[in-house]
Formats: C-alpha cells, structure tokens, sequence
C-alpha cells in the first residue's frame, strides 16, 4: 500500500492517509528545514506566527492562539506533522488552523487565490522538514 | 487495537463545535483594548483626526443639494436633537424596500428622493462626514436597534454569515471575535468586533473608514471574496453586529489602531 498521490490535483488521496499521518512525503523527496523555517516566520507566505509562538527569537510579534511550536518533531512524526500542515481539520473538525494542501471544501474564495492551495507541494515538505528539526 | 483507538478519536472530535456567543456582561468595545495613547486621541476632540469629518458633515448638513434645493437640515432642523439616537438604531427596518438598510443608505434615500440629488458613493469623504456627523449626535448612547419578526429573517442571515468559515484560510468571523476575542493574532488583539464607533478614524487607513470598510479588511485577510458595498448581503452582517452589540455605547467617531 503505497500513499497515492493525486497528481497535479492539489489534495492528497483518502487512502494516503493512515489514520492519523501521511506517511509519505508529498513530492516524493525530503524538505529543505531552512527554506522550511523561512516559510513559517514570513507572515504573508505561512501565516504560522500570526497563530503560534515558536523558538524564533527574532521575530517580535508571535500569536497566541494556538500551541508553541517548540518540540513539535518530539511530539509527532513526520507523517503526523505533514497531516497537520495539509489538513488539520482531518485531526480535528473544529480547527481553526487553515488546510495548507486542500482546496476542496472552500467557501467564497477570493479570485485570486481560487484553486489555489496556501501553500505547494514542496513548501509543504520544507515546512515538515524544519518542523521535524524542533525536537526540543 | 491503536488504530480502531486512533479512529475512535477521530469520530469524537469530529463534532462541530459551535461558536458560543458573548455574554452581555463580557461585552468589551473595540476601545478597551487600545493603547493609553490611542485611547487618549479618541477621548480629545482636539485630538481625535475624526473630528474633521464630523466638521464637515456638520457644514454639508447645511448645505443646499440636488434640484431639491433643500439641505438636510431644511427637512430636520437641528441635527443636535432631531438626530440624537438615530444612528444608534441602525440598521433600521424600511418599509420600501421590504428590509434593513444601513446609515448611509439612509442618507442617500434622503438624496435621491427628497434632495433629488446623485447618491454619495460608499468611502466617499461626503458620506463619510455625513455618517460621522450623524453617528456623533448617538455618542454615548446605547445601541438600540429593533428586534422585531420583520427583522429577524435579516438578523438570522447576518448571523449564519458570521458564524460561515470562509476564504482560502477557511475561517468564520465567530471564530476569531465570539472564540478568541482575548488573544492575540501576531501583536494584535483580536477584540469583539463591535460597531459601535464607526465611521472612525484607523490609524492604519490614516483616515476615516465604514464599517464595511473594516469589515472587508478581514474578509481580505482570510482571502475570502468580499460582497459589495451596500449589499444586503453587508447590510445583515451590520444588523447581527448592532444586535450583538445591543446596549453598548456609540463612540462614534472612535479611533482605532
Ligand atoms: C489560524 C490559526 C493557525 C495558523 C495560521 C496555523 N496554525 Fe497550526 N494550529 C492551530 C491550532 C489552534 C492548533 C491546535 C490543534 C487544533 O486546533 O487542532 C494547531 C496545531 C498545529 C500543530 C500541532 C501542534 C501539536 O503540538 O500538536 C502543528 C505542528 C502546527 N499547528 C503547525 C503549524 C504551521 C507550521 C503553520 C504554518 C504553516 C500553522 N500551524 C498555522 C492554529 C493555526
Ligand atoms: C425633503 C425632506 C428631507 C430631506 C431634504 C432630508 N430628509 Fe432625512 N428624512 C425625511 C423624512 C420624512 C424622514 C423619515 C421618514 C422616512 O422614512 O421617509 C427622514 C429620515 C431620515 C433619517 C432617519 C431618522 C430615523 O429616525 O430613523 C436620517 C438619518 C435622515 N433622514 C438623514 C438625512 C440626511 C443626512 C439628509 C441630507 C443628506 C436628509 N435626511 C435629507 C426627510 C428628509
């Protein structure tokens, strides 16, 4: 059982996802961490910070609205990490973190962004990579 | 057994967790939350940049329009009694047109019917000043607005449009402002989202913005497509807004960060 993924078609097929993880990465190679942790500190591209607080000392204005990034990597794998990234509203419905990898399900999109995933495939991947560095 | 556990899971949380609506007595303006120094500007006339507006709607009150050749104080008078607490219980029901209209809808029904003069244009400086003007004669004054079985069908869409995740970020107005009103998003506090101090002056618009106008902002925020000045649509989202908000005082024209 190999995770399927659906081409260009920005969603990741039912059956990638075991449980509570995509096990696999979505472009079939390994993130770049720092390209990665460059993404969630910019607040136009993640949108991380707007929401969370991290171990990123130089950034002023963190969130509050959700939990420390710190130790992620140690608290779930990287399968469970990339679950979270496309869409966390398959670990939890009632989230309020956005789908980074979904553009199914979306209401009253705005022209621009219509069909559009917040991020791509390979910004999700660096995001996991970086992610998975936070260990403590 | 981990796996029918991890699914388990999954199913419970999959409730939707429905936003819970503020208690009255959690109510906080928009004001509360602000800097000394912003707060001090909104307090000052002399200092609040609002004021400018409020002058000016105060000389177009005077002032003759239209082939009407009427101004709108020749119809009202004195706006510091004829207008005192009528901007506060708007949106009000109109019988023409069968729904709510807002403040500057209002004033333009007075344009083109009684001043038969064009309609002022959404953000433009003359609905601005108008609307502030009438907003400052409900300074301080509740939020009054009527709950009647006219207005419900309208209050009910206002309030599925708040409560509806929208955009590419997938969010509902209720989520931020009913869920996180106490916390921050980045450096900013997210506040309750009441209306009771528009038009106001942002200082990030460095000028004097609608309520529409805001409410756009965060429309574009969650990259979510924004309705139309003055669509129903915006006008019901300002009735559920006046409701949630009933009672609070008018602050027009406040100052916000
Ligand atoms: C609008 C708010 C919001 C944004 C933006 C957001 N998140 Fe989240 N995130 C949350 C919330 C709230 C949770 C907590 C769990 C839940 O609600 O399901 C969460 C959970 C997580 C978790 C699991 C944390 C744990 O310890 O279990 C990770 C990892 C995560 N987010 C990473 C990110 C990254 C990386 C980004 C940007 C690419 C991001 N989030 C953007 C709100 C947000
Ligand atoms: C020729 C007369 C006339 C002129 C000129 C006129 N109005 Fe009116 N206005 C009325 C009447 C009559 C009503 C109330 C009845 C109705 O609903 O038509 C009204 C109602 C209002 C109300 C609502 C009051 C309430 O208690 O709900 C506002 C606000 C208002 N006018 C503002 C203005 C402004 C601002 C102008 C000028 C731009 C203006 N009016 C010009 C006749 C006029």
């Amino acid at each position: 059982m190999r995770g399927v993924l659906v081409g260009a078609a920005m969603c990741v097929a039912a059956n990638a996802v075991a449980a509570d993880s995509i096990p696999e990465s979505l472009t079939g190679a390994r993130g770049d961490p720092v390209r990665g942790r460059a993404i969630i500190v910019n607040r136009h591209l993640g949108l991380c910070l707007l929401c969370h607080s991290g171990p990123f000392e130089e950034q002023r204005f963190q969130g509050d609205l959700a939990p420390d990034l710190k130790g992620a990597g140690a608290r779930l794998s990287e399968g469970q990490l990339r679950l979270r990234i496309v869409d966390n509203s398959r670990v939890n419905s009632a989230t309020i973190m956005p789908a980074y990898y979904r553009t199914a399900r979306l209401a009253r999109v705005a022209p621009a962004y219509q069909g559009k995933t917040v991020l791509s495939s390979e910004q999700v991947e660096d995001v996991v990579a970086f992610l998975s560095t936070l260990r403590d | 057994m981990r796996v029918v556990g991890t699914v388990a899971l999954l199913c419970t949380l999959a409730v939707p967790v429905r936003a819970v609506e503020i208690p009255p007595a959690e109510r906080r303006s928009g004001y509360e939350f602000m800097s000394r120094e912003t707060r001090a500007m909104q307090d000052d006339d002399a200092a609040n940049p609002a004021m400018l507006w409020v002058l000016e709607g105060e000389a177009l009150w005077a002032r003759t329009a239209g082939a009407g050749e009427r101004a709108c104080r020749d119809c009202h008078g004195d706006a510091r009694s004829s207008m005192k607490g009528v901007a506060a219980r708007y949106p009000a029901f109109d019988a023409t047109r069968g729904r709510p209209v807002n403040l500057e809808q209002r004033v333009n029904a007075c344009r083109t019917e009684r001043q038969k003069a064009p309609a002022l244009a959404y953000q433009s400086r003359e609905l601005l000043a108008l609307t502030a003007y009438l907003g400052r004669q409900s300074r301080g004054l509740p939020i009054d607005i009527a709950t009647d079985a006219r207005m419900k069908p309208f209050l009910d869409a206002g309030r599925a449009a708040f409560n509806r995740r929208q955009g590419q970020l997938d969010l509902s107005c209720a989520q931020c402002h009913d869920d996180h009103w106490d916390k921050r998003l980045a450096g900013n506090a997210i506040t309750q989202a009441h209306p009771n101090g528009y038009p106001l002056y942002r200082l990030e618009w460095q000028g004097l913005g609608s309520l529409q106008r805001r409410m756009r902002n965060c429309m574009a925020g969650i990259r979510a497509l924004a309705p139309e000045y003055g669509s129903a649509e915006f006008v019901d989202l300002e009735l559920f807004l006046a409701w949630r908000a009933r009672g609070m005082k008018m602050e027009t024209p406040a100052v916000r960060p």
